[in-house]
């Protein structure tokens, strides 16, 4: 019994994900994979690549991009998508654009909205996918603990909690009508932990920013932003300074907050991790703005 | 409070730690209780002590203490838990919560369900692949009907063992007597439904006594605390052992020189070279390569997600099980099984749903329900149908044969779940218990003489045009004249009128809605005979429901099967009203009227609409025989 004996913690996770994968394309017509350049995304990704190998994924990526990512990241997701040959659909909201929408004049809720809600409901319903897989583990935030593998939203994308499905065994049900689509986390029963320690041991590539490094960075509102372009507007007195930080999460530069560090690999940051004392929700500023806001935003079909 | 926590111990040589890590058993569990035996706290109350909380949601808790909080100033650890801002306002949790944490022994993922009416269908799913059930009791009330109901329902989701844990020890004096008490009591209880593997531990949630430190209070108590349980108690490994079972989710083909056949193992060990059989259809062949990312295995078993190929070409697709050849799974269509009803909407005796287990997905009818089981009393009674949360023991009978093993064997391949055709829920779970016999004795009889020699004989294809529409609608004069036209073109015609029928064959049913259902089987029954002997056959029945009409169609080959929409506005129809049953209808002396206290569902893509505002009844006949000369029906007379 020795296989079964080496088979770890990891491999249990790897497995089921595998099999959420391979569901999803037998059940669905035009499934897509979310890709936001995250760790969690580089996870769902390398996971998608082992479950139908030899075989490519059969479905194209897509990055809803709000144009307002940190440089690193499109260099990163730029270089990968070379590197492994990947179908990428990069979409952007180009009414949003258009009005010129931005985190400072709009502020993070509208921003947040336009640019990534609505942009992601246009790119869904142009291309007709059917099923977008998200890198969101249920252990991220209070409110994602009920959330489902498969998560269903009507053809206006609207998640209605009371009319989830049930998921017993590990027998799922992607049937639905045409208008409709699902949402599935093949991620779900993934910690922080699972998807650096995972990271770690298959070697996985993620953007530098989660490394830490000398950046210059404004404290604001007790977040420290970094000035990653010349887009960001000081404020009176605001001088930017070279600190050695790093990123638990990455998201829009203007909306995500650095954390003070010196964890330089990824060993040192599951170390500093595995002594931490904060989430890694803390550095994001979208959702402080009140209790059950990821909520509201799932509701209106933010991811 | 954050400062008495345990300090994260300093992590000197990470590779061994992370490894060390990995190699953690895990453990899943379920707790259940009713409202305010204080489940959220001891779940909260878990996660602080494990250190799955961060300082910055201590903060949020904090302040949600001061808003939402039931202990005046000291740290609510419920609210820990307690999801979804709909529910914190009503104050209660509505679904099925996952929790994740780990200790220095093992990791543990806990399925959180709340008691409310939704209880059974929320304890059902998060049962479903628990090991152990903490079963929570408050001292003050010892076991109550719902807590006989939530051992039930573990049990018959097959979880091995328990926990009872007897909460607010602090309320009632951390008295032994009272603990001793509860425990023989459930006992007593536990061994009746069979459940033997009982861990009883006296707890207070809110001071942590016994869940993760010895209680000074209850020196008594001898036992390991909560926590010491859940990282010591086995988990079940057995499954490894068992025979070799791969249900095929996807074949994987990316070229002409590949073939493998890709799903998660779900029992048992396989090796290259091992000798399979691939069921339903039973072809054997031996396992050419255990195919993954990471390169070939030498072996691989239960959990691991891999692809195999195979020496010799077999035809092999999804929803096939791959088995090991010398101990194969059983293959039948007909079972008698447990089920669980979780949708608003009960499930009727007759109708069609959808069956999915493992990756096969076929259609399954209910015929008859044996009897439903009263979870409080385990007593057994008579029903009919099954309303949300009922259990009931029925037989079903499906239109194809599919790979199972018996639930208490083989969770996997023995649970199920029951899918409405219409809405595409999941409205059904379902355990089963094992093959009919008659599944494998009766055969079809192949015939010489078929439908289409018959036909033909008769210079006609066999059809069935089903009527459909309100009562009062027109259907029987309309019927009657396209028959008389058909007739006097030479064709070979009979009419199933609905009034009719019931004088006879259908005499025994009334008008609830199983009744209703069943009704329509045996007439869409008696339809696919007569076509099978030649016939163009005019059904005309009210038939009101979407799902039974479609089971209706599912009998017939394409082309066979016209659903005619006799298209009447209710008021119309209640304007006509030829039999004055509208009349009695809204007086209230005819109960379960269609399209007055009982619902029409008008059809979504009938064949043939006939709208009786605009054509006569003359006009609709001409309509209708016209449209099967176009479809290839009727030939030249
Ligand atoms: N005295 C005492 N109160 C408790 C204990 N456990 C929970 N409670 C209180 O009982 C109430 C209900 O607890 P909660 O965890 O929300 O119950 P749930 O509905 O089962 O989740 C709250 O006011 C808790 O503080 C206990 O061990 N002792």
């Amino acid at each position: 019994m020795s296989q079964a004996e080496s088979f770890t913690h990891l491999d249990r996770l790897e497995a089921e994900s595998i099999h959420i994968f391979r569901e999803v394309i037998a059940e669905c017509d035009k499934p897509v994979m979310l890709y936001s350049i995250g760790k969690d995304s580089a996870v769902m990704l390398h996971l998608a690549l082992k479950a139908f190998y030899p075989a490519r994924p059969p479905f194209p990526l897509l990055h809803v991009d709000t144009t307002w990512k940190f440089r690193a990241m499109y260099e990163f997701r730029d270089a990968l998508v070379k590197r492994l040959g990947l179908d990428l659909i990069v979409h952007v909201n180009q009414e949003g654009l258009k009005r010129g929408i931005n985190p400072f004049t709009h502020g993070s809720r509208l921003h947040t909205d336009v640019m990534k809600t609505q942009a992601l409901r246009q790119a869904l319903d142009a291309h007709g996918f059917d099923a977008a897989f998200g890198g969101a583990r249920r252990d991220e935030e209070k409110s994602r603990a009920k959330e489902r593998i498969f998560s269903f939203r009507s053809a206006q994308h609207r998640w209605d909690p009371r009319q989830q499905r049930p998921e017993l065994w590990s027998l799922y049900n992607a049937r639905h009508r045409p208008g409709e689509s699902i949402r599935v986390f093949p991620l779900s029963n993934w910690t922080e932990l699972d998807v650096w320690q995972y990271i770690w041991r298959e070697k996985i590539a993620v953007v530098p920013l989660y490394l830490a490094a000398l950046r210059p960075v404004v404290e604001r509102d007790g977040a420290l932003i970094m000035v990653d372009d010349e887009r960001l507007p000081l404020k009176p007195g605001e001088q930017p300074m070279l600190r050695k930080v790093r990123f638990r999460t990455l998201g829009c530069y203007p909306l995500t907050g650095a954390i003070e560090s010196d964890a330089d690999t990824i060993e040192a940051v599951i170390t500093e991790m595995l002594s931490s004392r904060n989430s890694e929700r803390q550095g994001r500023v979208i959702d402080h703005d009140a209790a059950g806001s990821m909520e509201t935003k799932k509701l209106e079909g933010y991811f | 409070m954050a400062q008495q926590r345990p300090k994260p111990a300093a992590v000197r040589d990470l590779g061994a730690y992370l490894e060390a890590h990995d190699r953690m058993s895990l453990l899943r569990f379920i707790t259940c209780g009713s409202v305010d035996d204080g489940k959220s706290t001891l779940i909260g109350r878990l996660l602080y002590e494990s250190r799955v909380i961060f300082d910055d949601q201590l903060a949020a808790l904090d302040e949600d203490t001061r808003r939402f909080g039931t202990r005046g100033s000291e740290l609510d650890l419920a609210l820990l838990v307690d999801g979804l801002a709909a529910e914190r306002e009503q104050g209660i949790t509505i679904d099925v919560a996952y929790r994740y944490f780990a200790t220095d022994k093992r990791k543990f993922i806990v399925a959180d369900t709340p008691g409310h009416e939704q209880y059974t269908r929320n304890m059902v799913t998060g049962a479903s692949n628990a090991d152990l059930a903490v079963i929570l009791v408050d001292a003050r009330k010892g076991v109550l009907t719902q807590t006989r109901r939530h051992s039930y329902l573990a049990r018959l989701l097959g979880i091995p063992q328990v926990v009872l844990a007897v909460n607010k020890m602090d309320l009632v004096g951390y008295e032994r007597a009272v603990f001793e008490a509860i425990v023989a009591d459930y006992r007593a209880f536990g061994a009746q439904i069979g459940l033997t593997e009982i861990m009883p531990i006296p707890l207070s949630a809110v001071h942590g006594d016994n869940v993760t430190r010895h209680a000074a209070s209850m020196p008594w108590f001898t036992g390991p605390t909560l926590m010491e349980h859940l990282e010591s108690v086995a988990v079940d490994a057995r499954l490894t052992e068992q025979p070799f079972r791969l249900p095929v989710q996807w074949v994987n083909r990316p070229h002409a020189d590949f073939r493998g056949y890709s799903g998660q193992i779900v029992s048992g060990l396989i090796r290259p070279g091992d000798r399979v059989r691939v069921l339903p259809a039973g072809r054997e062949a031996r396992v050419g390569r255990i195919v993954t990312a990471d390169g070939d295995l030498g072996a691989a078993s239960a959990g691991q997600s891999v692809t195999l190929t195979l020496d010799s070409e077999v035809d092999v697709g999804r929803g096939d099980v791959i088995a090991a050849a010398g101990a194969a799974p059983q293959v039948a269509s007909q079972f008698e099984a447990t089920i669980v009803w979780l949708n608003d909407e009960p499930m009727l005796q007759g109708r069609a749903y959808l069956l999915k287990s493992g990756a096969r997905t076929v259609s399954a009818t209910v015929t008859p329900l044996k009897h439903k089981i009263n979870v409080n009393t385990l007593e057994h009674t008579a029903a009919e149908r099954l309303e949300l949360n009922d259990i009931g023991v029925c037989e079903l009978e499906l239109d194809q044969p599919i790979v199972f093993e018996p639930y208490a064997e083989n969770r996997a391949l023995g649970g199920f779940i029951l899918i409405d055709r219409i809405s595409n829920g999941t409205v059904g779970a379902g355990l089963i218990h094992f093959a009919l016999r008659r599944s494998q004795n009766v055969h079809w009889q192949a015939l010489d003489v078929d439908k289409q020699l018959r036909a033909r004989q008769k210079g006609q294809r066999a059809c069935v045009l089903w009527l459909t529409g309100l009562s009062g609608a027109g259907k029987s004069t309309i019927a009657n004249r396209i028959e008389k036209q058909l007739a006097a073109q030479g064709r070979h015609t009979y009419l199933l009128d609905g009034d009719n029928v019931r004088h006879g064959l259908n005499k025994d049913l009334g008008f609830a809605a199983q009744d209703r259902v069943e009704n329509i089987r045996r007439v869409a029954e008696v339809s696919r005979l007569m076509v099978d002997a030649g016939l163009i056959v005019l059904v005309s029945f009210i038939s009101p429901f979407r799902a039974e009409r479609r089971m209706a169609r599912a009998l017939f080959g394409p082309g066979e099967f016209f659903e005619v929409f006799v298209d009447t506005p209710l008021a119309v129809a209640e304007g006509r009203d030829a039999k004055g049953l509208y009349r009695k209808a809204r007086r209230g002396e005819l109960k379960n009227f269609t399209g007055i206290d009982s619902p029409y569902e008008t059809p979504e893509h009938p064949e043939i609409r006939i709208d009786t505002t605009k054509l006569s009844a003359e006009q609709a006949a001409d309509f209708v025989v016209a449209h099967l000369k176009a479809a290839g029906v009727t030939g030249p007379a």
